[in-house]
């Protein structure tokens, strides 16, 4: 087994533990430091991967900015432990046997392509700031702008719905 | 014994950067010990008061004293908190502030030991992300300090923690724009490069650091960084007067410690950063042509131990009247050897230099506490919001703007 191997399972299984713990904590601020987890998780399998600058934003970005925002929320409202409800009908017969149908044939898949399952080569096209840069800026520059557009709208709208009276 | 030269002949890269991470812990932890009693001192003087002088001469133990103090205080847990999370809160603080530190290279040219390269630094130098992994680590560092005011369950804490985590998320953005010129001027987010960048010719020396073309950038980062490390002026987060301790109001002992050591990590980290990105790292002051500022290093201690020498035998115990002129007597001789040894002089020219330029910036941070008041709460984030965070801006346009025009519009 090589190191990268190694590191390959400790940091999926991190995530995977760290997912499962998401949904089965049943206090919010540990469901949110569950998904911290996963991000920083995730960001190692970037790293692993060759692809420095995507791990880095994925902590600064996901890790830090996005998930501080629901820590702080959650600890503004100061949310309690989450109350059980009973399992409701529609779960019950629609959900279950769609979610098993979904994981069923997500193991088919991936069941049927072996050999090609392991951490990616480091051949990725998005692999240092540069070539990034060069996607966002220059391939794709209109997406890029339209979404910043979107999401200054979004910004904007927050604003006009927040600030209630004048 | 076969065993094991084959197992450091095998591992040598690991064995050597474990090595390398237990120095550098075991010293930061003893400049942190220091920097407290440096503070105290420095405080002190600035308003007139003597600052700690019981323990030792000088109080010099008095760091010593502390750690005792700490280790050995009650450790009480307050009922109703969250066990898992209040626990995990100072270390996540510490672990935190004390990973930052491994990226930071303190001197260009590896040393030669038992036939080995030795980087200054934890990471290989050719890390390409330096300055990001630092800004991941600052933005995973809000949580230490977001998640002990939640946990302690008491509403100063949460006040705290939650002033600290409005206050970092908010001066993270000018943090990050701030340093962006400085970028665009190196061309690479690896820091090793961007101290290079700033030995623009030979003869300039310090003409040629980042800090002249980036002096607002340099304020901007500043600002944000003091900010980022919960320091005066803004302190908001352990407001004495408002808020008893802040977010550690409910900590004791040992963990109350840790918070405080993560605290002074990250003031050394911002003294590193502020070096690094717009005063030349490790680059001499001087041009390269005058040799005799080489020897700098080295006759500075002669006169500095000398006058611990005099200070010493007029102190007023006589156990200060022993140990301070033995301290000094060291000091100058240490400076006498180094000055018979040139190869050594040229070895320790950029960690000197590195490391006096970190002094004078962990010098205006406790000059700023001696000095300041706190910004009141509105003030603080309309100063982020509305001065620091389009000033970086205009900063990065104008800076990239001048790149391009010297380019040539390419």
């Amino acid at each position: 087994m090589t190191p990268q191997l190694l590191i390959f399972y400790v940091l999926a299984a991190l995530a995977v533990i760290g997912a499962l713990s998401l949904i089965l904590q049943k206090h919010p601020i540990h469901s949110a430091l569950s998904l911290i987890v996963v991000m920083v998780a995730l960001a190692g399998l970037y790293l692993l991967m060759g692809a420095e600058f995507v791990a880095a934003v994925q902590i600064i970005v996901y890790g830090g900015a996005i998930m501080v925002l629901f820590v702080f929320v959650i600890m503004l409202l100061n949310a309690g432990v989450e109350e059980h409800t009973n399992f409701s009908k529609l779960a019950g017969y629609l959900g279950v046997p769609l979610g098993l149908a979904l994981t069923a044939f997500i193991a088919a898949a991936i069941a049927r392509s072996t050999e090609t399952v392991q951490a990616a080569p480091p051949t990725l096209s998005a692999q240092t700031t540069q070539s990034i840069s060069h996607m966002i800026f220059k391939q794709f520059v209109y997406p890029f702008e339209l979404t910043s557009f979107l999401i200054l709208v979004a910004i904007m709208g927050a604003i006009v719905l927040a600030q209630r009276e004048k | 014994m076969e065993f094991l030269a084959n197992f450091l002949n095998g591992h040598a890269d690991l064995i050597i950067t474990l090595v390398k991470i237990a120095l550098l812990v075991f010293i930061v932890l003893t400049v942190n010990a220091y920097l407290t009693w440096f503070e105290r001192k420095v405080v002190a003087h600035i308003q007139s008061r003597w600052g700690p002088h019981r323990v030792g001469p000088h109080g010099l133990l008095q760091p010593a004293a502390d750690g005792l103090k700490f280790l050995f205080k009650e450790d009480p847990t307050p009922a109703g908190v969250d066990k898992f999370v209040y626990y995990l809160a100072p270390l996540l603080a510490l672990a935190l502030s004390l990973t930052s530190l491994a990226v930071i290279p303190f001197g260009p040219d590896p040393i030669t030991v038992f036939g080995r390269k030795i980087y200054l630094s934890i990471t290989p130098p050719e890390l390409n992300i330096g300055l990001l992994v630092l800004f991941a680590i600052t933005a995973l560092s809000v949580y230490g300090v977001a998640l002990a005011g939640w946990s302690s369950n008491s509403k100063y804490p949460l006040l705290g923690g939650l002033r600290s985590s409005a206050q970092m998320v908010s001066y993270e953005l000018a943090l990050t724009l701030s340093v962006v010129g400085v970028l665009l001027m190196a061309n690479s987010f690896n820091l090793s490069d961007i101290i290079r960048a700033q030995a623009r010719h030979p003869e300039w020396g310090l003409v040629g650091w980042n800090i002249w073309p980036q002096i607002v950038g340099f304020f901007c980062f500043f600002s944000a960084a003091v900010a980022e490390t919960n320091r005066v002026p803004f302190d908001l987060p352990e407001a004495e007067s408002e808020l008893v301790a802040g977010f550690h109001t409910e900590y004791a002992s040992f963990k109350f410690a840790m918070f405080f050591i993560a605290e002074y990590t990250a003031m050394i980290t911002v003294s590193c950063l502020c070096t690094i990105m717009f005063f030349g790292g490790w680059l001499s002051p001087f041009p390269a042509s005058w040799h005799f500022t080489h020897y700098l290093p080295s006759v500075i201690l002669i006169p500095f131990g000398a006058w611990v020498v005099w200070d010493g035998l007029r102190y007023e115990t006589i156990w200060g009247r022993l140990v301070l002129p033995v301290i000094g007597g060291v000091m100058a001789l240490i400076g006498l050897a180094l000055l018979g040894l040139p190869g050594v002089n040229e070895y320790i020219q950029a960690p000197f230099w590195f490391l006096a330029k970190v002094f004078v910036f962990l010098f205006v941070y406790v000059w700023m506490r001696g000095t300041l008041p706190r910004f009141r709460y509105d003030q603080l984030m309309s100063f982020g919001w509305k001065l620091l965070l389009p000033v970086s801006i205009v900063n990065v346009i104008v800076t990239s703007f001048v790149i391009l025009l010297r380019s040539g519009w390419k």
